[in-house]
């Protein structure tokens, strides 16, 4: 069954689910959604995120959205089914996925996030980003990234020696600090960090997602 | 005693773990963390947890911190005891993490700021800023009508069973019950129904009598 996604490829959370699905080798038709003209707002993309964001999948009957609720069925269920594990081995290494998956969502998306407005979407749409927020939320980004640093000098991965969930769901933001932020030196000037990002990103599921059509 | 919480009674977040202790029916011990004086902020604390945040959590050598990691891990570790939280069934399990999701990124955004700006800033002297609060009651509504019609169709937001979908909304919904948001609430008969359910769960009334 080839799993339909609805997003866009210039999106983060969809990235996040293709990347996710080609890592673990489920076949999918991206479905695309015109954010440009506001086509999740409209009725039919209600129905599938009632949100009106982007990405929602559809397996067959079953429906989900949230990219990071999709990318965790997906992990489990091709953990359960004997294939790639992108989730942990034991119930203790699962909990430390958990941990830096909340991580993202709570302490890391939200600076990157801001930013990705005021610098990118804000003038995209005629307005002038708020600079003072966007410097704001940098020093405050550098705080956390030094706690990434810290984690990566101990072990390989966020969760662990291996890489999963937790590294995956970081890729989208990371990209977008490292490109149109233009920050790429935050990440440079932390070792761990920078080697960390230098292996997730050369992923053959990331780069097949990069290159698709936008 | 193997299981250690340590955090705050104002914290929501730690509150989150507590309840769901309580819901499993599990012995704990509760070190208290002093907020006030920026305990959080230091060592030992940040040993457990580097962003300097409560709660911390330990299991015998097993230590985690971000509350809704650490529920996830009790409801799995401890699946066979109390109320089940999460879902064996992997269709259903994603179904509550759909709404954990939501929760996490959407209810919580809008919820935990309002708590924040109403009852926090007041109790360390700051002035709750009102234009603040109105956008927030905004976002909450908008949120809650998503919530209103969800809960029409599903008797909890993960399913027909109660779980962490509903279960991390507890502390925030209860603090916002105290203040003008309630209305939001109120207004939305599916929403209102439910709230007040999960706000009569014998293990919330629990942690909040010790």
């Amino acid at each position: 069954m080839v799993v339909k996604v609805y997003g866009a490829t210039y999106a983060a959370c969809p990235l996040r689910v293709m990347t996710c699905l080609f890592e673990l080798g489920f076949q999918f038709d991206l479905i695309k959604v015109d954010l440009q003209s506001g086509e999740q707002k409209q009725p039919q993309n209600l129905l599938r995120q009632p949100f009106g964001q982007v990405p929602s999948i559809e397996d067959g009957d079953f429906k989900l959205f949230e990219s990071r609720a999709i990318i965790r069925y997906y992990a489990a269920k091709s953990a359960s089914q004997g294939g790639t594990n992108l989730l942990g081995e034991t119930l203790e290494e699962r909990a430390l996925v958990d941990q830096w998956m909340e991580v993202e969502v709570n302490n890391y998306n939200p600076l990157i996030y801001t930013m990705v407005l005021q610098l990118v979407v804000l003038p995209q749409q005629g307005q002038v980003g708020d600079m003072e927020l966007v410097q704001d939320c940098k020093g405050k980004l550098e705080k956390v990234l030094d706690v990434y640093e810290e984690r990566l000098s101990k072990s390989k991965y966020l969760g662990g020696e291996r890489f999963t969930i937790a590294d995956l769901t970081h890729l989208p933001n990371t990209r977008f600090l490292v490109e149109e932020g233009g920050m790429e030196d935050l990440i440079k000037r932390r070792k761990n960090l920078h080697n960390w990002w230098l292996d997730i990103s050369s992923r053959p599921s990331w780069l097949k997602v990069m290159d698709l059509p936008k | 005693m193997a299981i250690k919480v340590h955090g705050s009674p104002v914290s929501p977040a730690a509150k989150r773990v507590l309840l769901s202790l309580a819901e499993k029916q599990l012995d704990y011990e509760f070190v208290l963390v002093d907020l006030a004086t920026g305990q959080q902020k230091k060592q030992p604390f940040l040993s457990l947890n580097p962003f300097g945040q409560v709660p911390g959590f330990e299991d015998g050598d097993l230590k985690l911190f971000e509350s809704r990691a650490i529920t996830r891990y009790i409801a799995h570790a401890y699946a066979d005891k109390g109320t089940p939280l999460i879902s064996e069934d992997p269709k259903k399990m994603a179904i509550i993490g759909v709404w954990m999701e939501v929760e996490s990124q959407r209810f919580d955004a809008a919820g935990q700021k309002l708590s924040f700006e109403i009852l926090v800033k007041p109790m360390k002297g700051l002035t709750t800023d009102d234009a603040a609060v109105e956008q927030l009651q905004g976002q909450l509504a908008a949120v809650l009508d998503v919530y209103e019609a969800r809960l029409g169709k599903s008797k909890y937001l993960g399913g027909e069973e109660f779980s962490l979908a509903d279960l991390h909304h507890v502390p925030i919904i209860a603090n916002l019950m105290k203040t003008k948001v309630k209305a939001v609430f109120d207004a939305r008969p599916a929403v209102s129904a439910w709230a007040a359910a999960l706000l009569a769960r014998p293990a919330w009334l629990k942690i909040n009598a010790a």
